[in-house]
């Protein structure tokens, strides 16, 4: 028992530094998780897999969740390619993260353009869409901010306000976390190899 | 009897003089600490019952939220209501709470539906160096705890 007590004594002493040490998530985290909520009924996938979009279809994936629209001039392009880039620097790991983007525009996003819109970032992208009520549902249990901005020539050309985080979910389909407009790739590779390696 | 007086009253002007000296020094050259890196937010209990019965003017952020590198750098909303409750950009179930660290100084704005001007904005400034800057920041501390207590009493009232 005497030749126990120095280690029982160092566990105590590390047992708080530990829990210092432990590495906080760059984006905003929600305590505790709790499921993220499933995709109403109703939302097509521009991949090809058939039936609904569902979030319990991607299991066992980390699932990185967007809202917006394929013509956005700037801050959908911007968060995508940084997906993009940081799947990349994952290297053998972006098999088990799935980027999902769900479009806040179904007027003019049907699951073709959004494939093809998709495909210039990265070809695993999956994107969702439909007809605008199971959108707003979605969008509500998220807490997502969707608004036309009407074109001021009377055009089609109108624009969408839009919440810009990128929502993160768990293997298990929990809401953990809501990364912020404007992180690098760094920080999602960080965030995702914390929440990959995480059980 | 009147110089040992003014003496005295010499010798009391002296000691407030020194002692206001002393905490301008302390201000501008201790570094800042507080207790928490945690700027918390929280949706008290019966808010959304109060909402209900139309209390509209029952705003728990505000439009601007001034943080701090190093000193209070994370946001920390909580929703102590029963019922799911939009804080600022997020959707924060009953008893749930949102963490977010700043790690960059900058103006962040996100939308949020709870305020009339649809954003709330976060100003996050660099971490209190030179003594100008210490004292400046006491300075906005002070003043900004004394408004939270304000607000505050004024939710209680409400």
């Amino acid at each position: 028992m005497r030749s126990l007590r120095p280690w029982i004594a160092a566990l105590m002493l590390a047992a708080p530094l530990l829990a210092i040490a432990a590495p906080a998530l760059k984006a905003g985290v929600f305590e505790p998780a709790y499921a993220a909520p499933e995709f109403p009924g109703g939302l097509s996938a521009s991949s090809a897999a058939k039936g609904d979009l569902k979030l319990a279809n991607f299991r066992g994936k980390l699932v990185l969740l967007v809202f917006g629209f394929t013509h956005c001039p700037e801050i959908c392009p911007t968060t995508l390619a940084t997906l993009a880039q940081a799947r990349k620097q994952l290297g053998a790991d972006a098999k088990d993260v799935q980027v999902v983007y769900v479009t806040v525009d179904p007027e003019r996003d049907d699951a073709d353009r959004i494939r093809k819109y998709l495909g210039a970032f990265d070809a695993s992208f999956v994107g969702g869409t439909g007809k605008s009520q199971p959108l707003e549902a979605l969008r509500k249990n998220y807490g997502v901010i969707a608004k036309k901005i009407e074109d001021k020539a009377g055009g089609e050309n109108y624009g969408m306000s839009h919440s810009t985080s990128v929502f993160l979910i768990d293997r298990e389909g929990r809401l953990r976390a809501l990364m912020p407009y404007g992180h690098p790739p760094a920080d999602f590779v960080h965030d995702l190899r914390l929440l990959l390696a995480a059980k | 009897m009147k110089i040992r007086a003014r003496r005295i009253v010499f010798l009391l002007v002296g000691l407030l003089l020194a002692a206001a000296a002393g905490a301008l020094a302390w201000a501008a050259f201790v570094p800042p600490q507080l207790d928490s890196r945690d700027e918390v937010f929280e949706i008290p209990k019966g808010t959304w019952a109060q909402r209900m019965a139309g209390n509209k003017a029952l705003e728990i952020l505000p439009d601007r939220i001034d943080l701090t590198l190093g000193l209070n750098d994370q946001l920390l909303l909580r929703n102590l209501d029963e019922v799911p409750q939009q804080f600022g950009p997020v959707l924060i179930m009953p008893g749930q709470s949102f963490r977010l660290p700043f790690e960059v100084a900058s103006t962040y704005n996100f939308d949020c539906t709870a305020h009339a001007s649809g954003q709330m904005r976060v100003v996050v400034a660099e971490h209190p160096q030179t003594p100008w800057q210490r004292l400046q920041w006491r300075w906005l501390r002070w003043h900004h705890d004394h408004n939270k207590g304000d607000a505050a009493k004024a939710h209680q009232h409400a």
